[in-house]
């Protein structure tokens, strides 16, 4: 048999693609138009479809809706052997009975690519990720980290015009995993290889994708740079993300221009919009532990200043992570490098350039806890 | 094994407290008598008679005389030599078929599709019927009024009925329909063991269905087929009650479970049936020990599997 050429495409064009499994759409409407040489992270929880996505274009799923297009061809009814996709699996998937050398050298052997070259290439692609001196071992004798490299060297040994990567991080530890994202980053710099990313990491996803595209419940919920998505997430959903940790139910009570005026359990909060608002409409209110500032007196605030109680004070090295319970009773975490303690009172402000409102379509559902806390608030107050 | 009777308390300083951490440090505690009901068991029921058959073996007979004189008896009488022959010709080519027609079958029934509970429960029904049920059902089927041979002379495949019961085919076939099952599901647990992904990275990497199959189910499959074929072919290797009725038990199916029977409880010769007896599990012995040298060859670890 033989495999199509891997020549490269100028763009990869998913079309509405749609996956169902039964009555359920794992994964509905992915429209995306991926450039040669771009890294595409696709980022959402667990069963949000981003690994079905990615079934889909290696062609381990077929679809159900939609097609998939490189440049004038159409490949989505083609075999995943036919496409020649490079991809990078979650567990591995290393043959066990293989040598590294061997496992490297398996794609090339079965394009019927020359022996001589299938040599110099698989030394090659394992001098990339460093692994010379464990070429002849049998992936069991390798660690984690080793065997990842190996599942990369596997896939980029083909030069395919596509590399997929499902989650290759996830089984790593802490580290480790650092490490691996930026030679993925290296590597993806070094061969300019187009690669779409799968992960559950949103930092993972940030620091290494050149366009994200989040998912949830198989919908798109936005595309766009990381600094589009960090700085101006579309919905609760993506900035919950993107890491707002501090996500607040409220009332929008005043709208002027581009500017909210929303009641968060009492505290007035003036926020920048990031959907069309209406007064009485249900909002959420996003701020990041990061932009949430401690005042200091006589300090001004557009957002919001309020006072409160120091809950909880978490060490981090240059900077502690606060929460800090308010006088409505609802928790704020911030991130500062001022010396704050548990039990002392607070000032914390945030800018309205920075504080969020979203439409509350109930995709974040954080109950404010008002334990025993808020009453100790209330004690203190009294 | 002695799992040693211990102080119930000790305190790590006292040398037999310190004994004791050494001990367990080699795995040898407590937990061990666990193990005595089976240690007991199995030489009730498997060493004793074992060694007791063994010293039968080695009991002078008055045609028999010393120590090896019932091996050299064996050895020495053509008809009682060729039943190690005749019983291999029929166990190794259908121990063969029977791991090999498996692997097929359970590569295709490997994943989860619906009926496969269905299917499985088709093949594995032979086993439960025993070998006589078998054995009387391939007579009626296979026999010269039996429906195989009506229908081929129907369809004009033949004019005269095929011999099929009462020579070497007959015994064959009940080995096959008794020994297929059996094979079939150790094989499909040693498909199933293996982990999907695998050939899904392979099909990734460009390689065909059938690139897939050779170059990693079956490599992966293959430490699996010899211990299948291994526990087959002693099964075979025992061929009794369907040599008696599908076979020629006299003549060329005169296997050599036959003639330990026969010297047992016809002629009450237990010394002499109790060496050919030794000598079955001898050749049974050779045979398992050739096939996992060859397995020794293959690679021996982990097929992924779940978790991996």
């Amino acid at each position: 048999m033989t495999v199509a050429p891997a020549k490269e495409f100028s763009e990869l064009r998913l079309d509405r693609v749609g996956r169902s499994f039964g009555e359920a759409n794992a994964l509905t409407d992915l429209s995306l138009t991926i450039k040669q040489g771009e890294f595409i992270a696709l980022l959402g929880p667990s069963g949000c479809g981003k690994s079905t996505a990615l079934n889909c274009l290696a062609g381990l799923l077929p679809l159900t809706h939609g097609s998939i297009w490189e440049d004038d061809r159409r490949i989505d009814t083609m075999r995943p052997e036919k496409r020649g996709f490079g991809m990078v699996f979650q567990n591995y998937a290393l043959f066990p009975h293989m040598s590294v050398r061997k496992n490297v050298a398996f794609g090339l052997e079965m394009r019927k690519t020359p022996p001589a070259e299938i040599k110099e290439r698989v030394a090659e692609a394992i001098e990339l990720v460093h692994l010379e001196d464990q070429a002849s071992k049998l992936p069991g004798q390798l660690s984690g980290g080793q065997q990842q490299r190996v599942a990369i060297a596997r896939a980029v040994v083909l030069r395919p015009p596509l590399v997929l990567m499902d989650e290759p991080l996830s089984n790593l530890d802490a580290k480790l995993r650092l490490e691996m994202r930026t030679q993925i980053r290296r590597l993806h710099q070094a061969l300019n290889l187009t690669t779409v990313y799968v992960t559950h990491d949103q930092e993972e996803a940030l620091s290494l994708a050149d366009r994200l595209v989040v998912l949830r419940l198989g919908k798109v919920q936005q595309i766009g740079t990381p600094r589009e998505l960090y700085s101006q997430p579309a919905n609760a959903f993506v900035a919950d993300f993107m890491g707002y940790r501090n996500l607040l139910k409220a009332q929008v009570t005043a709208v002027e221009g581009k500017q909210v005026v929303a009641d968060v359990s009492g505290i007035r909060v003036r926020a920048t919009a990031m959907t069309d608002l209406k007064v009485g409409d249900a909002t959420i209110v996003g701020v990041r532990p990061d932009d949430v500032l401690v005042a200091g007196p006589g300090t001004t605030s557009d957002g919001f200043l309020v006072e409160g109680l120091i809950e909880v004070v978490e060490y981090q090295g240059r900077e502690v992570v606060t929460e800090v319970r308010l006088p409505n009773g609802l928790s704020l975490t911030l991130r500062t490098d001022e010396d704050l303690h548990a039990g002392s009172r607070v000032s914390v402000a945030a800018a309205t350039g920075r504080t969020l409102a979203f439409a509350d379509d109930n995709t974040v559902t954080r109950v404010p806890d008002l334990g025993v806390s808020a009453e100790a608030v209330a004690a203190g107050e009294s | 094994m002695s799992a040693g009777t211990l102080p119930a308390a000790a305190v790590p300083t006292d040398p037999k407290g310190a004994w004791r951490h050494r001990l367990a440090d080699r795995g040898v505690d407590r937990t061990l008598w666990l193990l005595l009901p089976a240690v007991i068991f199995v030489v009730a029921l498997f060493v004793y008679p074992f060694l007791y058959g063994l010293s039968l073996s080695f009991t002078p007979t008055k045609d028999a005389p010393g120590i090896f004189g019932n091996y050299a008896k064996f050895f020495a009488d053509s008809y009682y030599r060729n039943t190690i022959w005749l019983t291999l010709r029929l166990a190794i080519p259908a121990t063969l078929f029977n791991t090999l027609a498996s692997v097929p079958f359970a590569y295709w029934m490997r994943g989860r599709f619906p009926g496969k509970r269905a299917v499985t429960t088709m093949l594995v029904v032979p086993i439960t019927l025993g070998t006589v049920l078998t054995a009387e059902g391939l007579l009626n089927f296979l026999g010269n009024a039996g429906w195989l041979n009506r229908f081929l002379m129907l369809i004009h495949v033949t004019d005269t009925p095929l011999k099929l019961t009462y020579n070497y085919w007959g015994v064959f076939l009940s080995l096959i329909l008794s020994g297929f099952p059996f094979a079939f599901l150790l094989i499909l647990s040693y498909t199933s063991g293996i982990d999907p992904t695998l050939e899904r990275a392979a099909s990734t990497m460009g390689a065909s269905t059938w690139q897939r199959f050779m170059r990693i189910t079956l490599p992966l499959l293959a430490p699996g087929l010899a211990t299948t074929f291994s526990l087959a072919f002693v099964m075979a290797f025992s061929v009794f009650p369907s040599a008696l009725m599908l076979g020629n038990p006299q003549g060329e199916e005169h296997v050599i479970a036959i003639a330990a029977y026969e010297q047992a409880y016809t002629y009450y010769n237990y010394s002499y049936a109790s060496a050919i007896a030794m000598i079955m599990g001898a050749v049974e012995l050779l045979v398992i020990a050739a096939v996992q040298a060859i397995r020794r060859t293959f690679y021996i670890g982990t097929t992924g599997g779940k978790g991996a």
